[in-house]
């Protein structure tokens, strides 16, 4: 269970900054999701942490241990590939045996690892297969053995999943999630889905820009935004212009709108500011006399698990989402009352 | 409605099919003819069946000729795709517009004849005109001489002529290949240096033999480098075919000699096809 520190970390590519400035402190045995859109540093800053980029500025410590200067093949570390790569000339268990015959482990040694690995992804038959004769799934889980191969002190994945149907790639995250678990190796996986950051990991590290934005928790991620762009990009948010007006209210709609708790209440005075409210803390009521505010309704739209609801109010699109079960019955044009749940919005930077 | 009938394009395959027999398959059997046919002395040659042409092969004189001419080609093979791998490796990581304006000269060299290659290395390496006069001007050799003709003469010519062929089939190869493989090999351990020889390189293995055996019969055909560039004992077979047929006016003896190289050639590739699919099994 290796701990990972990295200090002021960056990397410039010929005047284009991927990595800027990151610090990061990510504990052992945790399994970490970089998160963000393509081109936002998180595949750069998984290669450094691997060694197939020299960091620019900057340190990067595994236990404590500075990494500057260790060549890739002598970190000891785990790697899955976006492309997978595995080698095509070898067989299944040959690609997995890779890693312990360049460390000259022992034949018999090396079988019954390749043999505990294929146990391990839920392969057992395939050892003498041919790559090209797997489907992407079973490619997949040679990939993540032929990592785990050595026991590495870090496990790295970069975009693992992207090659895979939806269906089987919410499956490989909740089996990878679980693996990690069993095993307690500390993992970072590169993702650009939030729900795949939201499913898998202990601490998701959001990024944009080659900064890092914010790193918490999955929940406290949705809960409390750092700022407007993660609410964005961690599921889908109502963004609202306003004015904070004090620590705990914000004036919105031409109205003082109390906001219990928002992200960094102490430091952010009074000024401009974004009210970040879910979907879900949108609520539609058809009568209008207790309403808090009024809005038309532009569009409806019913998905089976949950109904959303497109409502314009004063000009600003709101979002709403409910459950079948509490479906407003509403329709195109009318106009609404809306209550919005406060409680659990939060106030960021604009 | 109907089906709209598909328009039946066989037809279309009797073109090729008639070019190639008039085109090929004709002027071979004519030659595989001539070749049993028997020479009229201070004339041309008469319809016969004998096989004397063949026997004349069988002295130490065409062996030796022979294993020159295969040992010739398949030492330029050998250094045109060594030279060629780490060009067109280097080459796939290039800016794509430079990719493309190198590859465009690369191609370029094919259009020039054996001759004009010939002629051109054997001013290069004169002692008059040649690259000596630089070599003395910097201070680099005492008095400038010629450097041909020659063996390596011969070698520089041969490969220079194969080049672009081999850098032909191997570019496109180098560059659909996974650049995460051996990045994959680096993270499971392997040095640089390993990763390329137990990753990159047997991955790249069709393609280098497909290069090897281009250049090799490529070269084995070359007849006026050998008389340009080499010293009379460096005459390949083909310079004796011409040297018969030519010169000699034995035709007969010519397109047995021709046949002869043609079957040689065609063992050899039979061979190293054969050679190489073991591998491929042995590794199944």
């Amino acid at each position: 269970m290796s701990g990972l520190s990295i200090r002021s970390l960056s990397k410039v590519f010929g005047g284009l900054t991927a990595v800027d400035d990151v610090d990061l402190e990510i504990p052992g045995g945790k399994l970490i999701c970089l998160l963000g859109p393509s081109g936002c540093g998180k595949t750069t800053l998984l290669r450094l942490i691997a060694g197939l980029e020299e960091p620019t500025d900057g340190r990067i410590l595994v236990d404590g241990q500075d990494q500057s200067g260790i060549p890739a093949h002598k970190r000891d570390f785990g790697m899955v590939f976006q492309s997978l790569a595995l080698f095509p000339h070898l067989s299944v268990a040959e690609n997995i045996a890779y890693p312990l015959k360049i460390r000259g482990v022992e034949r018999a040694d090396c079988e019954s690892r390749v043999q505990e690995l294929l146990r391990l992804v839920k392969l057992p038959d395939a050892p003498r297969r041919r790559i090209h004769q797997l489907s992407g799934g079973q490619r997949q889980r040679v990939a993540i053995a032929r990592a785990l191969a050595i026991d590495p002190s870090l496990f790295l994945l970069d975009e693992p999943l992207s090659a895979l149907d939806a269906n089987l790639r919410e499956h490989m995250q909740i089996e990878l999630s679980q693996l990690q678990k069993t095993l307690g190796i500390t993992t970072i996986v590169v993702t650009h889905d939030q729900r795949e950051a939201m499913t898998m990991a202990d601490i998701v590290v959001v990024m944009d820009r080659g900064r890092v934005l914010q790193a918490a928790r999955p929940i406290e991620v949705y809960r409390k935004p750092a700022n407007s762009f993660v609410a964005g990009f961690i599921g889908s948010s109502n963004l609202i212009r306003c004015r904070r007006v004090a620590a705990d209210a914000v004036e919105a709609f031409g109205r003082t709108i109390p906001v219990p708790f928002g992200n960094g209440v102490s430091s952010a005075g009074v000024g401009d500011a974004m009210l970040s409210i879910r979907p879900e803390d949108v609520v539609v009521r058809p009568d209008l006399e207790k309403a808090e505010f009024r809005g038309s309704v532009e569009f409806v739209r019913d998905l089976g698990s949950s109904v959303e609801i497109h409502l314009s109010v004063q000009g600003v699109t709101l979002l709403s989402a409910s459950s079948p079960r509490d479906r407003p019955n509403v329709s195109v044009g009318q106009t609404v009352g809306i209550l919005l749940h406060t409680d659990r919005a939060a106030i960021t930077a604009p | 409605m109907n089906p709209r009938r598909e328009p039946a394009l066989w037809p279309l395959a009797l073109f090729p099919c008639a070019a190639l027999t008039v085109f090929f398959v004709f002027p071979f059997a004519i030659m595989l003819a001539v070749s049993f046919h028997r020479r009229v002395e201070g004339g041309f040659f008469e319809p016969a069946f004998e096989l004397s042409n063949y026997l004349r092969f069988l002295t130490p004189f065409f062996g030796k000729i022979l294993a020159t001419s295969i040992g010739l080609a398949a030492t330029a093979a050998i250094i045109v795709v060594v030279a060629a791998f780490p060009f067109s490796y280097i080459l796939s990581r290039m800016r794509r517009r430079a990719q493309s304006v190198i590859l465009v000269f690369i191609l370029s060299v094919l259009s020039l004849s054996e001759v004009i290659i010939g002629f051109a290395w054997s001013t290069l390496l004169s002692r008059t005109a040649g690259v000596g006069n630089l070599f003395h001007w910097i201070g680099l050799v005492e008095t400038p001489r010629a450097y041909t003709p020659g063996l390596v003469s011969l070698l520089l010519g041969l490969v220079y002529l194969g080049f672009p062929y081999a850098v032909l089939v191997i570019y496109p190869a180098v560059s659909r290949l996974d650049r995460e493989l051996p990045e994959a090999a680096r993270m499971s351990g392997a040095s640089p240096l390993r990763a390329f020889a137990s990753v990159t390189l047997p991955i790249m293995r069709r393609s280098i033999t497909g290069a090897l055996i281009l250049v090799f019969v490529f070269t084995l055909g070359a007849y006026l480098l050998p008389q340009v560039l080499g010293r009379p004992r460096h005459w390949t077979l083909p310079v004796h075919i011409t040297d018969q047929a030519i010169f000699q006016s034995n035709i007969p003896f010519a397109a047995a000699m021709a046949m002869f190289l043609l079957l040689v050639s065609l063992a050899l590739v039979g061979l190293s096809l054969i050679v190489g699919n073991e591998r491929q099994g042995a590794s199944t």
